[in-house]
Protein backbone atom coordinates (compact mmCIF):
# COMPACT_ATOMS: atom_id res chain seq x y z
CA UNK A 1 0.00 0.00 0.00
CA UNK A 2 1.08 3.35 -0.61
CA UNK A 3 0.28 6.59 0.36
CA UNK A 4 -0.08 9.71 -2.10
CA UNK A 5 0.36 13.21 -0.63
CA UNK A 6 -0.33 16.18 -3.09
CA UNK A 7 0.09 19.61 -2.32
CA UNK A 8 -2.02 21.54 -5.29
CA UNK A 9 -3.60 24.60 -6.25
CA UNK A 10 -7.12 25.22 -4.70
CA UNK A 11 -8.32 26.06 -7.67
CA UNK A 12 -7.38 22.81 -8.89
CA UNK A 13 -9.26 20.95 -6.47
CA UNK A 14 -12.60 20.57 -7.73
CA UNK A 15 -11.18 19.00 -11.04
CA UNK A 16 -8.69 16.72 -9.31
CA UNK A 17 -12.14 15.04 -6.88
CA UNK A 18 -13.66 14.32 -10.15
CA UNK A 19 -11.01 12.78 -12.36
CA UNK A 20 -10.07 10.43 -9.42
CA UNK A 21 -13.56 9.19 -9.03
CA UNK A 22 -13.78 8.63 -12.65
CA UNK A 23 -10.82 6.79 -12.24
CA UNK A 24 -12.15 4.88 -8.83
CA UNK A 25 -10.16 6.48 -6.08
CA UNK A 26 -12.76 7.38 -3.59
CA UNK A 27 -11.76 7.82 -0.47
CA UNK A 28 -9.11 10.15 0.57
CA UNK A 29 -8.24 13.36 2.95
CA UNK A 30 -7.59 17.03 2.43
CA UNK A 31 -7.24 20.06 4.04
CA UNK A 32 -6.48 23.71 3.66
CA UNK A 33 -2.91 24.46 4.11
CA UNK A 34 -0.50 27.58 4.06
CA UNK A 35 3.43 26.82 3.08
CA UNK A 36 6.17 28.74 1.46
CA UNK A 37 7.50 27.96 -1.69
CA UNK A 38 9.07 29.59 -4.93
CA UNK A 39 6.05 31.70 -5.41
CA UNK A 40 5.50 34.80 -4.44
CA UNK A 41 3.31 37.74 -4.43
CA UNK A 42 3.87 41.54 -3.53
CA UNK A 43 1.15 43.02 -1.56
CA UNK A 44 0.08 46.40 -0.66
CA UNK A 45 -1.95 47.02 2.76
CA UNK A 46 -2.30 50.52 4.15
CA UNK A 47 0.61 51.88 1.85
CA UNK A 48 3.37 49.31 2.94
CA UNK A 49 4.55 47.15 -0.14
CA UNK A 50 5.50 43.95 1.03
CA UNK A 51 6.43 40.26 0.09
CA UNK A 52 3.72 37.58 0.45
CA UNK A 53 5.54 34.20 0.25
CA UNK A 54 2.96 32.43 2.52
CA UNK A 55 1.03 30.72 0.44
CA UNK A 56 -2.53 28.81 0.25
CA UNK A 57 -2.91 25.83 -0.88
CA UNK A 58 -4.52 22.38 -0.99
CA UNK A 59 -3.04 19.27 0.82
CA UNK A 60 -4.40 15.77 -0.14
CA UNK A 61 -3.33 12.51 1.45
CA UNK A 62 -4.65 9.54 -0.39
CA UNK A 63 -4.01 5.46 1.16
CA UNK A 64 -4.31 3.22 -2.14
CA UNK A 65 -2.92 -0.27 -2.99
CA UNK A 66 -0.15 -0.58 -4.86
CA UNK A 67 -2.10 -1.08 -8.29
CA UNK A 68 -3.73 2.21 -7.84
CA UNK A 69 -0.41 3.73 -7.14
CA UNK A 70 0.23 5.15 -10.58
CA UNK A 71 -3.19 6.06 -11.66
CA UNK A 72 -3.66 8.19 -8.98
CA UNK A 73 -0.15 9.98 -9.36
CA UNK A 74 -1.16 10.03 -13.19
CA UNK A 75 -4.51 11.64 -12.72
CA UNK A 76 -3.05 14.56 -10.39
CA UNK A 77 -0.06 15.27 -12.42
CA UNK A 78 -2.36 15.56 -15.41
CA UNK A 79 -5.21 17.57 -13.91
CA UNK A 80 -2.91 20.20 -11.64
CA UNK A 81 -0.25 20.95 -14.22
CA UNK A 82 -0.41 24.53 -15.30
CA UNK A 83 3.00 25.14 -16.31
CA UNK A 84 3.40 27.70 -14.12
CA UNK A 85 5.32 28.37 -10.83
CA UNK A 86 3.76 26.85 -8.08
CA UNK A 87 1.94 23.59 -9.07
CA UNK A 88 3.08 21.71 -6.21
CA UNK A 89 4.47 18.65 -5.06
CA UNK A 90 3.50 14.61 -5.19
CA UNK A 91 5.05 12.69 -2.13
CA UNK A 92 4.55 8.90 -2.31
CA UNK A 93 5.41 6.61 0.79
CA UNK A 94 4.83 2.89 1.67
CA UNK A 95 2.16 2.25 4.42
CA UNK A 96 2.63 -0.68 6.89
CA UNK A 97 -0.72 -1.23 7.41
CA UNK A 98 -4.17 -0.41 7.32
CA UNK A 99 -7.52 -1.40 10.03
CA UNK A 100 -11.29 -0.74 9.16
CA UNK A 101 -12.60 1.07 11.93
CA UNK A 102 -16.28 0.08 11.64
CA UNK A 103 -15.35 -4.03 10.75
CA UNK A 104 -11.83 -4.03 12.73
CA UNK A 105 -10.43 -6.02 9.03
CA UNK A 106 -7.28 -5.44 8.37
CA UNK A 107 -5.16 -4.97 5.13
CA UNK A 108 -5.24 -3.64 1.70
CA UNK A 109 -8.93 -4.66 0.93
CA UNK A 110 -10.58 -2.57 3.17
CA UNK A 111 -9.40 0.24 1.32
CA UNK A 112 -11.67 -1.26 -1.82
CA UNK A 113 -15.47 -0.76 -1.46
CA UNK B 1 -45.56 77.68 15.98
CA UNK B 2 -46.09 74.85 18.41
CA UNK B 3 -45.98 72.13 15.55
CA UNK B 4 -42.69 73.87 14.37
CA UNK B 5 -41.05 73.57 17.59
CA UNK B 6 -42.13 70.04 17.89
CA UNK B 7 -41.20 69.39 14.21
CA UNK B 8 -37.40 71.09 15.58
CA UNK B 9 -37.19 69.13 18.03
CA UNK B 10 -37.95 65.54 16.52
CA UNK B 11 -35.39 66.32 14.00
CA UNK B 12 -32.87 66.69 16.67
CA UNK B 13 -33.55 63.96 18.30
CA UNK B 14 -33.42 61.78 14.74
CA UNK B 15 -29.92 63.81 14.98
CA UNK B 16 -29.12 62.01 18.51
CA UNK B 17 -29.81 58.20 17.09
CA UNK B 18 -27.85 58.72 14.41
CA UNK B 19 -24.83 60.21 16.23
CA UNK B 20 -25.17 57.42 18.53
CA UNK B 21 -25.18 54.83 15.75
CA UNK B 22 -21.24 56.20 14.75
CA UNK B 23 -20.24 54.65 18.03
CA UNK B 24 -21.05 51.49 16.39
CA UNK B 25 -19.59 52.45 13.40
CA UNK B 26 -15.98 53.22 15.28
CA UNK B 27 -16.45 50.37 17.18
CA UNK B 28 -16.49 48.00 13.95
CA UNK B 29 -14.66 49.81 12.27
CA UNK B 30 -11.36 49.60 15.09
CA UNK B 31 -11.88 46.13 15.57
CA UNK B 32 -11.97 45.55 11.60
CA UNK B 33 -8.61 46.91 11.01
CA UNK B 34 -6.86 45.27 14.45
CA UNK B 35 -5.85 41.77 14.72
CA UNK B 36 -8.89 39.25 15.81
CA UNK B 37 -6.70 39.11 19.13
CA UNK B 38 -7.63 41.97 20.45
CA UNK B 39 -10.87 42.57 19.36
CA UNK B 40 -12.96 42.01 22.77
CA UNK B 41 -10.53 44.95 23.72
CA UNK B 42 -11.43 47.21 21.53
CA UNK B 43 -15.20 47.07 21.27
CA UNK B 44 -15.24 46.71 25.62
CA UNK B 45 -13.12 50.52 24.97
CA UNK B 46 -15.77 51.22 22.59
CA UNK B 47 -18.44 50.69 24.51
CA UNK B 48 -17.09 52.00 27.75
CA UNK B 49 -16.63 54.98 25.87
CA UNK B 50 -20.59 56.04 25.33
CA UNK B 51 -21.22 55.01 29.13
CA UNK B 52 -18.40 57.15 30.16
CA UNK B 53 -19.05 60.36 27.87
CA UNK B 54 -23.06 60.24 28.58
CA UNK B 55 -21.98 60.02 32.08
CA UNK B 56 -19.20 62.74 32.41
CA UNK B 57 -20.93 64.81 30.36
CA UNK B 58 -24.19 64.80 32.50
CA UNK B 59 -22.44 65.27 35.75
CA UNK B 60 -19.98 68.13 34.66
CA UNK B 61 -19.85 68.28 30.68
CA UNK B 62 -22.88 69.95 29.54
CA UNK B 63 -22.16 73.13 31.99
CA UNK B 64 -18.35 73.86 31.44
CA UNK B 65 -19.15 73.73 27.70
CA UNK B 66 -22.52 75.67 27.90
CA UNK B 67 -21.76 77.64 31.26
CA UNK B 68 -24.20 80.59 30.03
CA UNK B 69 -24.21 84.45 29.12
CA UNK B 70 -22.42 84.96 32.07
CA UNK B 71 -19.24 83.75 30.70
CA UNK B 72 -19.61 85.39 27.31
CA UNK B 73 -15.87 85.68 25.48
CA UNK B 74 -14.00 83.50 28.50
CA UNK B 75 -11.72 80.86 28.68
CA UNK B 76 -13.55 78.50 31.32
CA UNK B 77 -17.14 78.41 33.07
CA UNK B 78 -19.08 76.37 34.65
CA UNK B 79 -22.60 76.99 35.87
CA UNK B 80 -22.93 73.73 38.36
CA UNK B 81 -23.22 70.29 38.63
CA UNK B 82 -25.31 67.76 37.34
CA UNK B 83 -28.54 68.52 35.02
CA UNK B 84 -30.95 70.77 36.39
CA UNK B 85 -33.94 71.58 34.23
CA UNK B 86 -34.28 75.70 33.60
CA UNK B 87 -37.87 77.57 33.74
CA UNK B 88 -39.34 76.74 30.77
CA UNK B 89 -36.84 74.43 29.58
CA UNK B 90 -39.00 72.31 27.50
CA UNK B 91 -40.65 75.03 25.86
CA UNK B 92 -39.83 77.18 22.59
CA UNK B 93 -38.82 79.61 25.46
CA UNK B 94 -35.53 77.77 25.80
CA UNK B 95 -35.00 77.10 22.07
CA UNK B 96 -37.02 77.29 19.30
CA UNK B 97 -34.94 74.40 17.99
CA UNK B 98 -35.02 72.14 21.08
CA UNK B 99 -35.56 71.25 24.23
CA UNK B 100 -33.23 71.59 27.10
CA UNK B 101 -32.95 67.47 27.84
CA UNK B 102 -32.59 67.07 23.75
CA UNK B 103 -29.89 70.15 23.94
CA UNK B 104 -28.22 67.83 26.53
CA UNK B 105 -28.39 64.55 24.95
CA UNK B 106 -27.15 65.92 21.32
CA UNK B 107 -24.41 67.39 22.91
CA UNK B 108 -23.44 64.71 24.67
CA UNK B 109 -23.44 62.07 22.40
CA UNK B 110 -20.91 63.99 20.75
CA UNK B 111 -18.22 64.23 23.36
CA UNK B 112 -17.52 60.56 23.80
CA UNK B 113 -16.92 61.00 19.99
CA UNK B 114 -13.68 62.27 21.19
CA UNK B 115 -12.01 59.75 22.91
CA UNK B 116 -13.03 56.97 20.44
CA UNK B 117 -10.77 58.56 18.00
CA UNK B 118 -8.16 58.33 20.38
CA UNK B 119 -9.19 54.18 21.12
CA UNK B 120 -8.20 53.17 17.59
CA UNK B 121 -4.98 55.06 17.32
CA UNK B 122 -3.65 53.79 20.41
CA UNK B 123 -5.23 49.83 20.27
CA UNK B 124 -3.64 46.58 20.49
CA UNK B 125 -1.43 47.80 23.00
CA UNK B 126 -2.96 50.15 25.82
CA UNK B 127 -3.78 49.06 29.29
CA UNK B 128 -7.30 49.13 29.25
CA UNK B 129 -7.64 50.35 32.61
CA UNK B 130 -5.15 53.42 31.36
CA UNK B 131 -7.65 53.99 28.59
CA UNK B 132 -10.76 54.43 30.96
CA UNK B 133 -9.04 56.76 33.17
CA UNK B 134 -7.41 58.89 30.37
CA UNK B 135 -11.22 58.77 28.60
CA UNK B 136 -13.03 59.91 31.84
CA UNK B 137 -10.71 63.22 32.42
CA UNK B 138 -10.07 63.95 28.37
CA UNK B 139 -14.07 63.60 27.69
CA UNK B 140 -15.36 65.28 31.28
CA UNK B 141 -13.31 67.97 30.86
CA UNK B 142 -10.50 68.65 28.05
CA UNK B 143 -13.33 68.34 25.40
CA UNK B 144 -16.02 70.78 27.30
CA UNK B 145 -13.49 73.31 28.19
CA UNK B 146 -12.11 73.43 24.51
CA UNK B 147 -15.99 73.34 23.45
CA UNK B 148 -17.49 76.34 25.18
CA UNK B 149 -14.01 78.42 23.52
CA UNK B 150 -16.16 78.20 20.59
CA UNK B 151 -19.57 76.44 20.96
CA UNK B 152 -20.39 77.59 24.38
CA UNK B 153 -20.05 81.52 23.45
CA UNK B 154 -16.11 81.78 24.82
CA UNK B 155 -12.71 83.57 23.55
CA UNK B 156 -12.71 82.07 19.95
CA UNK B 157 -16.42 82.56 18.76
CA UNK B 158 -16.16 86.47 20.08
CA UNK B 159 -13.43 86.47 17.97
CA UNK B 160 -14.90 85.15 14.64
CA UNK B 161 -13.66 81.63 15.05
CA UNK B 162 -16.01 79.08 13.01
CA UNK B 163 -15.96 75.52 13.01
CA UNK B 164 -19.80 74.39 12.10
CA UNK B 165 -19.80 70.71 13.69
CA UNK B 166 -16.47 70.39 15.14
CA UNK B 167 -13.34 69.61 12.35
CA UNK B 168 -11.56 71.04 15.39
CA UNK B 169 -13.76 70.90 18.11
CA UNK B 170 -14.45 67.43 17.88
CA UNK B 171 -12.04 65.72 15.85
CA UNK B 172 -9.09 67.29 16.24
CA UNK B 173 -9.18 67.27 19.79
CA UNK B 174 -9.81 63.60 19.39
CA UNK B 175 -6.66 63.78 17.07
CA UNK B 176 -4.34 65.58 18.87
CA UNK B 177 -4.71 63.23 22.13
CA UNK B 178 -4.49 60.35 19.39
CA UNK B 179 -1.12 61.98 18.33
CA UNK B 180 0.27 61.95 21.51
CA UNK B 181 -1.00 58.43 22.71
CA UNK B 182 0.93 56.99 19.96
CA UNK B 183 3.86 58.87 20.80
CA UNK B 184 4.03 57.84 24.22
CA UNK B 185 3.36 54.38 23.55
CA UNK B 186 5.59 53.44 20.62
CA UNK B 187 4.92 51.44 18.08
CA UNK B 188 3.29 48.14 18.28
CA UNK B 189 6.22 44.89 18.62
CA UNK B 190 7.47 44.19 15.11
CA UNK B 191 6.19 46.68 13.41
CA UNK B 192 9.28 49.34 12.59
CA UNK B 193 12.03 46.17 13.13
CA UNK B 194 13.63 46.57 9.92
CA UNK B 195 11.50 48.21 7.68
CA UNK B 196 7.93 48.63 8.12
CA UNK B 197 5.82 46.15 8.39
CA UNK B 198 2.03 45.25 7.31
CA UNK B 199 -0.31 44.84 10.06
CA UNK B 200 -3.26 43.44 8.63
CA UNK B 201 -6.88 43.80 10.11
CA UNK B 202 -8.36 40.79 10.43
CA UNK B 203 -11.90 41.78 9.02
CA UNK B 204 -12.33 44.06 6.00
CA UNK B 205 -16.24 43.52 6.39
CA UNK B 206 -16.55 45.03 9.69
CA UNK B 207 -13.92 47.86 8.94
CA UNK B 208 -16.73 48.61 5.36
CA UNK B 209 -19.70 48.22 8.42
CA UNK B 210 -17.82 50.78 10.78
CA UNK B 211 -17.66 53.46 7.67
CA UNK B 212 -20.78 53.40 6.31
CA UNK B 213 -22.74 53.29 9.85
CA UNK B 214 -20.30 56.63 10.62
CA UNK B 215 -21.51 57.74 6.61
CA UNK B 216 -25.01 57.73 7.76
CA UNK B 217 -24.37 58.78 11.53
CA UNK B 218 -22.73 62.08 10.09
CA UNK B 219 -26.29 62.97 8.50
CA UNK B 220 -27.25 63.52 12.41
CA UNK B 221 -23.81 65.15 12.94
CA UNK B 222 -23.74 67.09 10.75
CA UNK B 223 -27.21 67.60 9.97
CA UNK B 224 -28.50 68.02 13.96
CA UNK B 225 -25.53 70.63 14.01
CA UNK B 226 -28.35 72.87 12.15
CA UNK B 227 -29.70 72.92 16.14
CA UNK B 228 -33.05 73.08 13.89
CA UNK B 229 -35.11 71.42 11.07
CA UNK B 230 -34.44 74.74 9.02
CA UNK B 231 -35.26 72.98 5.67
CA UNK B 232 -32.56 75.23 3.58
CA UNK B 233 -29.74 74.59 5.44
CA UNK B 234 -30.63 71.47 6.73
CA UNK B 235 -30.81 69.64 3.03
CA UNK B 236 -27.57 71.84 2.02
CA UNK B 237 -25.47 70.54 5.25
CA UNK B 238 -26.46 67.37 4.18
CA UNK B 239 -26.03 67.52 0.10
CA UNK B 240 -22.24 68.48 1.42
CA UNK B 241 -21.34 66.24 3.65
CA UNK B 242 -22.51 63.72 1.67
CA UNK B 243 -20.60 64.77 -1.65
CA UNK B 244 -17.32 65.42 0.54
CA UNK B 245 -17.48 61.73 1.87
CA UNK B 246 -18.12 60.65 -1.98
CA UNK B 247 -15.39 63.19 -3.01
CA UNK B 248 -13.25 61.53 0.12
CA UNK B 249 -13.42 58.18 -1.07
CA UNK B 250 -12.56 58.90 -4.85
CA UNK B 251 -9.49 60.95 -3.65
CA UNK B 252 -7.99 58.43 -1.36
CA UNK B 253 -8.47 55.95 -3.84
CA UNK B 254 -7.13 57.93 -6.73
CA UNK B 255 -4.21 58.88 -4.65
CA UNK B 256 -3.10 55.82 -3.26
CA UNK B 257 -3.72 53.79 -6.58
CA UNK B 258 -1.36 56.50 -8.25
CA UNK B 259 1.44 55.91 -5.74
CA UNK B 260 0.67 51.65 -5.23
CA UNK B 261 -1.09 50.85 -8.05
CA UNK B 262 -3.19 48.84 -5.46
CA UNK B 263 -6.79 48.78 -5.37
CA UNK B 264 -6.42 49.15 -0.93
CA UNK B 265 -10.04 49.04 0.18
CA UNK B 266 -9.09 50.51 3.63
CA UNK B 267 -7.26 53.65 2.08
CA UNK B 268 -10.79 54.55 0.47
CA UNK B 269 -12.64 53.93 3.45
CA UNK B 270 -10.33 56.34 5.12
CA UNK B 271 -10.86 58.49 2.34
CA UNK B 272 -14.68 58.79 3.02
CA UNK B 273 -14.33 59.71 6.78
CA UNK B 274 -11.47 62.10 5.46
CA UNK B 275 -14.18 63.92 3.33
CA UNK B 276 -16.36 63.79 6.15
CA UNK B 277 -13.75 65.64 8.67
CA UNK B 278 -12.89 67.79 6.21
CA UNK B 279 -16.52 69.29 5.19
CA UNK B 280 -18.06 69.01 9.23
CA UNK B 281 -16.37 72.44 10.07
CA UNK B 282 -18.07 74.52 6.93
CA UNK B 283 -21.05 72.51 6.08
CA UNK B 284 -23.38 74.85 6.04
CA UNK B 285 -20.93 77.36 3.99
CA UNK B 286 -20.24 75.16 1.08
CA UNK B 287 -21.37 74.81 -2.42
CA UNK B 288 -21.68 71.44 -4.15
CA UNK B 289 -18.65 72.18 -5.68
CA UNK B 290 -16.51 73.47 -2.54
CA UNK B 291 -17.58 69.88 -1.02
CA UNK B 292 -16.22 68.01 -3.86
CA UNK B 293 -12.91 70.08 -3.93
CA UNK B 294 -12.99 69.73 0.25
CA UNK B 295 -13.56 65.87 -0.38
CA UNK B 296 -10.82 65.63 -2.82
CA UNK B 297 -8.22 67.44 -1.34
CA UNK B 298 -9.02 65.56 2.18
CA UNK B 299 -8.49 62.12 0.57
CA UNK B 300 -5.69 63.29 -0.95
CA UNK B 301 -4.41 64.61 2.98
CA UNK B 302 -5.10 61.12 4.66
CA UNK B 303 -3.34 58.83 2.14
CA UNK B 304 -0.26 60.91 2.59
CA UNK B 305 -1.09 61.22 6.08
CA UNK B 306 -0.63 57.73 6.79
CA UNK B 307 2.47 57.39 4.63
CA UNK B 308 4.01 60.49 6.65
CA UNK B 309 3.14 58.86 9.95
CA UNK B 310 4.87 55.47 9.13
CA UNK B 311 7.80 56.85 8.21
CA UNK B 312 7.74 59.05 11.19
CA UNK B 313 7.38 55.30 12.34
CA UNK B 314 4.28 56.61 14.93
CA UNK B 315 2.25 53.62 14.68
CA UNK B 316 -1.36 54.23 14.11
CA UNK B 317 -3.45 51.00 13.02
CA UNK B 318 -6.40 52.37 12.14
CA UNK B 319 -5.74 55.91 10.41
CA UNK B 320 -7.08 57.94 13.12
CA UNK B 321 -4.43 60.57 13.14
CA UNK B 322 -4.65 61.22 9.55
CA UNK B 323 -8.10 61.17 9.11
CA UNK B 324 -9.72 63.07 12.65
CA UNK B 325 -6.55 65.31 13.40
CA UNK B 326 -5.05 66.03 9.73
CA UNK B 327 -8.07 66.70 8.09
CA UNK B 328 -9.71 68.22 11.16
CA UNK B 329 -7.39 70.52 10.83
CA UNK B 330 -7.62 71.00 6.72
CA UNK B 331 -11.19 71.13 6.76
CA UNK B 332 -11.09 73.50 9.57
CA UNK B 333 -8.73 75.79 7.30
CA UNK B 334 -10.76 74.89 4.15
CA UNK B 335 -13.81 77.76 6.24
CA UNK B 336 -11.15 80.32 4.97
CA UNK B 337 -10.58 79.41 1.38
CA UNK B 338 -13.64 78.14 0.33
CA UNK B 339 -17.49 79.13 0.71
CA UNK B 340 -19.15 82.26 2.13
CA UNK B 341 -16.89 82.95 4.79
CA UNK B 342 -13.34 82.82 2.61
CA UNK B 343 -11.25 85.52 3.11
CA UNK B 344 -7.33 86.09 4.34
CA UNK B 345 -8.42 87.17 7.37
CA UNK B 346 -10.71 83.91 8.19
CA UNK B 347 -8.22 81.82 7.15
CA UNK B 348 -5.73 84.38 10.09
CA UNK B 349 -8.70 83.14 12.59
CA UNK B 350 -8.84 79.77 11.94
CA UNK B 351 -5.00 79.16 12.30
CA UNK B 352 -5.51 80.97 16.07
CA UNK B 353 -8.23 78.38 16.89
CA UNK B 354 -6.36 75.65 15.40
CA UNK B 355 -3.16 76.91 17.11
CA UNK B 356 -4.96 77.76 20.55
CA UNK B 357 -6.76 74.10 20.67
CA UNK B 358 -3.92 72.34 19.76
CA UNK B 359 -1.73 73.14 22.29
CA UNK B 360 -4.08 73.09 24.68
CA UNK B 361 -4.78 69.69 23.91
CA UNK B 362 -1.21 68.60 23.60
CA UNK B 363 -0.30 69.71 26.77
CA UNK B 364 -3.42 68.13 28.76
CA UNK B 365 -3.03 64.63 26.80
CA UNK B 366 0.72 65.08 27.31
CA UNK B 367 0.02 65.90 31.10
CA UNK B 368 -2.58 63.02 31.60
CA UNK B 369 -0.97 60.23 29.67
CA UNK B 370 2.66 61.17 31.43
CA UNK B 371 0.82 60.88 34.44
CA UNK B 372 -0.84 57.66 33.75
CA UNK B 373 2.86 56.26 32.23
CA UNK B 374 4.20 57.07 35.36
CA UNK B 375 2.36 55.79 37.95
CA UNK B 376 0.04 52.82 36.99
CA UNK B 377 1.77 52.36 33.26
CA UNK B 378 0.48 52.59 29.88
CA UNK B 379 1.31 49.80 27.95
CA UNK B 380 0.69 46.17 28.10
CA UNK B 381 3.57 43.33 28.86
CA UNK B 382 5.30 42.36 26.11
CA UNK B 383 3.47 38.59 26.48
CA UNK B 384 0.07 40.25 26.67
CA UNK B 385 0.56 41.90 23.49
CA UNK B 386 1.78 39.02 21.41
CA UNK B 387 -0.90 36.30 23.09
CA UNK B 388 -3.88 39.38 22.69
CA UNK B 389 -5.04 41.52 24.70
CA UNK B 390 -8.21 39.39 24.48
CA UNK B 391 -6.89 36.48 26.57
CA UNK B 392 -5.08 38.33 29.57
CA UNK B 393 -6.91 41.63 29.75
CA UNK B 394 -10.38 40.18 29.52
CA UNK B 395 -9.81 36.33 29.62
CA UNK B 396 -12.58 36.00 26.59
CA UNK B 397 -11.49 35.94 22.54
CA UNK B 398 -13.97 37.38 20.64
CA UNK B 399 -14.65 34.45 18.08
CA UNK B 400 -14.29 31.49 20.26
CA UNK B 401 -14.96 28.21 18.45
CA UNK B 402 -15.63 30.56 15.41
CA UNK B 403 -13.99 27.93 12.39
CA UNK B 404 -13.16 25.27 14.20
CA UNK B 405 -15.27 21.42 13.84
CA UNK B 406 -15.34 20.89 17.78
CA UNK B 407 -18.82 19.35 18.80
Amino acid sequence: MKKIEAVIRKSKYSEIKKALKENGVTFYTYWDVTGIGHETQEHVYRGIVYDASDIQRRYLSIVVNDDFEKITIDTIMKVAQTGELGDGKIFVSDILQVYSIRTGEKGGETLRK
Amino acid sequence: MENLFTINNVWMMVSIFLVFIMHLGFATLESGLCRSKNTVNILFKNVMIVSIGLLTYTFVGFNLMYPGADYAGGFFGFSGFGLSLPENGLTEAYNPGYTYYTDFLFQAMFAATAATIVSGAVAERIKLNSFLIFSVIYVGLVYPIVGMWKWGGGFLAEMGFYDFAGSTLVHSVGGWAALIGVMLLGPRLGKYNGGTKAIEGHSIPMAVIGVMLLWMGWFGFNGGSVLSANPGTVSLVLVTTCIAAAAGSVGAFMTSYAIFKSYDITMALNGILAGLVGITAGADLMSVTDAILIGLIAGFIVVMGVILLDKLKLDDPVGAIAVHLMCGIWGTLAVGIFGSKAGLEQIKIQLIGIAVIGVFCVVCAFIILFAIKKTIGLRVSEKEEIEGLDMHEHGMSAYAGFGSNDD
